[in-house]
């Protein structure tokens, strides 16, 4: 590990004294279909810490998006545990904040009471968290888009403003789940850009399910690999490259040669659908 | 570049629907003209106008009648209509029971039945009020139904992650969602409870726009029959206007409004 990287997150100088603020502990998930029960999810096990990046690879359908509904408390595990901040999760925590691929904006709300929506269901002071909300418009660029409707925005926007929604209310995780998926490269790369500057300033937990290899690494401290369905984890790396990250870093021969390292096993599964 | 007073009146919407009808108003002139139709078969329009206006407080009173039994059909539909369908789309036992006889009931010609209503309830607004409401009950059962299907997986996943209680996501999300579906079952509605009022006018009255137009036939009145007729498109068309207004005050955000923004702006 000759690494450049200065950052605390490296999993190399994580003190074994820091509590996980992520524990998913042998966790599996079997659906239960007219055909019979379905196994989405082999037990799995990982840890993430607070202030970590973590993006999440895998063939389609290998149970990426249920592995995150289940952190988010919209699925029960079949077996296993899963904790954020110590707290076994049963149904949805406070303390996270979810972006789904499509950005699931409410046509009849403006931008600001589309981020408010997140504090009015949790039944939060709206006057407490208006200033936060604007705040988050500010950074994410959307300071004047407040008063704008969704259908008004470009993709790029209207993702920008899920992110904020699922922010607003000041949560230690936020989990995304391809939220990039459905933009064009150009605007993908922007909001990895975005995303980026986001986390750092914000300091949060993310973990990133996505299809893209590029993405996962030019974001995260750590990719973890999946196989095919029933989902378990093939592999983690971890990413060494200095931040903050640029997207020339893209043609970095480290960054070249983990993305072709992780591309290998999709490859060695006959199943790369990125 | 301006627009010239011709061209602008051409463009705006209320304007088409207008000249075509005096389009085709002229046409049917000049083709009873040439042709030479006799009257008995069909009026010419000038003898329709007249009617129009010679009859006008009789026709006036009369749809007066036919708009109460049209909007005391509508209404019981909304009532009874809007609930139904949440049941239905809440809760699959009510949808697996109900819904398929609700289609079957939908097959039953109301024209056929309108007579026993006569018999049951007798001669009053009542029966008229009833094949008002058959008619225009089912699309809005229907589209309602859509509506409140239709909100998608993931924003009800959203709304659960962020700790909605059942009612806060019915009110906020799947009842505001489901609206512009629920009126357009009302617009559908509104125009057959029309036909349902008169329906219920045919087989037994003695008043309302469904009657005029059983005496004027048996008079051969023609011009009065097409005076009632025309009557009788101005209250659909009336309705479906106010149901419109309604729609564009309570949903201004759907799609179908904003084209018109658009188009202005």
């Amino acid at each position: 590990m000759s690494s450049v990287s200065s950052s605390v997150r490296h999993s190399g100088e994580r003190g074994a004294a820091s509590q996980p603020l992520i524990r998913i502990d042998g966790v599996t998930k079997v659906y239960r279909t007219a055909d019979g029960p379905v196994e989405s999810l082999k037990p799995l096990t990982f840890d993430l810490h607070a202030g970590e990046f973590i993006a999440i690879v895998g063939p389609s359908g290998c149970g990426k998006s249920t592995l995150l509904k289940l952190v988010a408390g919209l699925l029960t595990v079949t077996d296993g545990e899963i904790r954020v901040e110590g707290k076994p999760v049963h149904g949805p925590p406070d303390n996270v904040g979810i972006v789904f691929q499509s950005p699931v904006l409410l046509a009849w709300r403006n931008v600001l009471e589309n981020v408010l929506l997140q504090i009015e269901m949790r039944r939060l002071s709206r006057a407490e968290y208006l200033p936060k909300a604007q705040a988050l418009l500010a950074m994410t660029g959307l300071q004047d888009f407040g008063a704008k409707f969704p259908w008004e925005l470009s993709g790029g926007m209207q993702q920008r403003t899920a992110i904020c929604r699922a922010l607003v209310h000041d949560p230690s995780v936020l989990l995304m789940d391809e939220p990039f998926g459905a933009l064009d490269a150009m605007t993908r790369e922007r909001m990895n850009l975005e995303l980026q500057r986001i986390w750092y300033e914000t300091k949060k937990t993310v973990m990133l399910i996505t299809h893209s290899i590029p993405e996962a690494v030019f974001l995260a401290d750590r990719v973890l690999v999946m196989t095919e369905r029933p989902g378990s984890i093939a592999a983690i790396y971890d990413v060494n490259l200095p931040r903050p990250r640029s997207l020339a870093m893209m043609g970095d021969p480290e960054f070249v040669k983990l993305a072709q390292t992780i591309r290998g096993h999709f490859y060695a599964q006959g199943s790369l659908d990125a | 570049m301006k627009a010239s007073l011709g061209s602008r009146i051409l463009y705006s919407a209320w304007a088409r629907p207008i000249l075509l009808i005096a389009l085709l108003l002229v046409i049917w002139e000049l083709v009873i003209v040439v042709f030479r139709i006799p009257p008995y078969l069909i009026p010419a329009p000038l003898d329709v106008v007249k009617q129009l206006v010679l009859e006008w407080p009789k026709l006036f009173r009369e749809s007066l009648m036919t708009t109460y039994a049209t909007l005391g059909g509508f209404g019981l539909s909304i009532l009874f209509g809007i609930p139904m369908a949440l049941l239905i789309a809440y809760s699959r036992t009510t949808e697996s029971f109900v819904y398929p006889l609700l289609v079957f009931s939908q097959s039953v010609p109301k024209v056929a039945i309108a007579p026993l209503f006569v018999v049951w309830f007798g001669f009053g607004i009542t029966p008229k009020i009833i094949s008002a409401f058959l008619l225009g009950f089912f699309p809005i059962v229907v589209s309602t139904v859509v509506g409140f299907k239709s909100v998608e997986r993931e924003m009800l996943d959203l709304a659960h992650s962020m700790k909605a209680t059942k009612l806060q996501i019915f009110m906020r999300i799947s009842l505001p969602h489901a609206l512009p579906s629920i009126f357009a079952g009302l617009k559908v509605s509104v125009t057959l409870a029309v036909v349902g009022a008169v329906v219920g006018e045919f087989v037994g009255s003695n008043s309302g726009i469904g009657y005029v137009l059983q005496i004027a036939n048996g008079n051969f009145d023609l011009p009065l029959m097409f005076a009632a007729l025309t009557v009788l498109s101005l209250i659909g068309v009336l309705l479906f206007a106010a149901v419109d207004l309604v729609e564009k005050l309570m949903i201004p955000w759907h799609a179908s409004h904003r084209t018109e923004f658009h188009a202005t702006a």
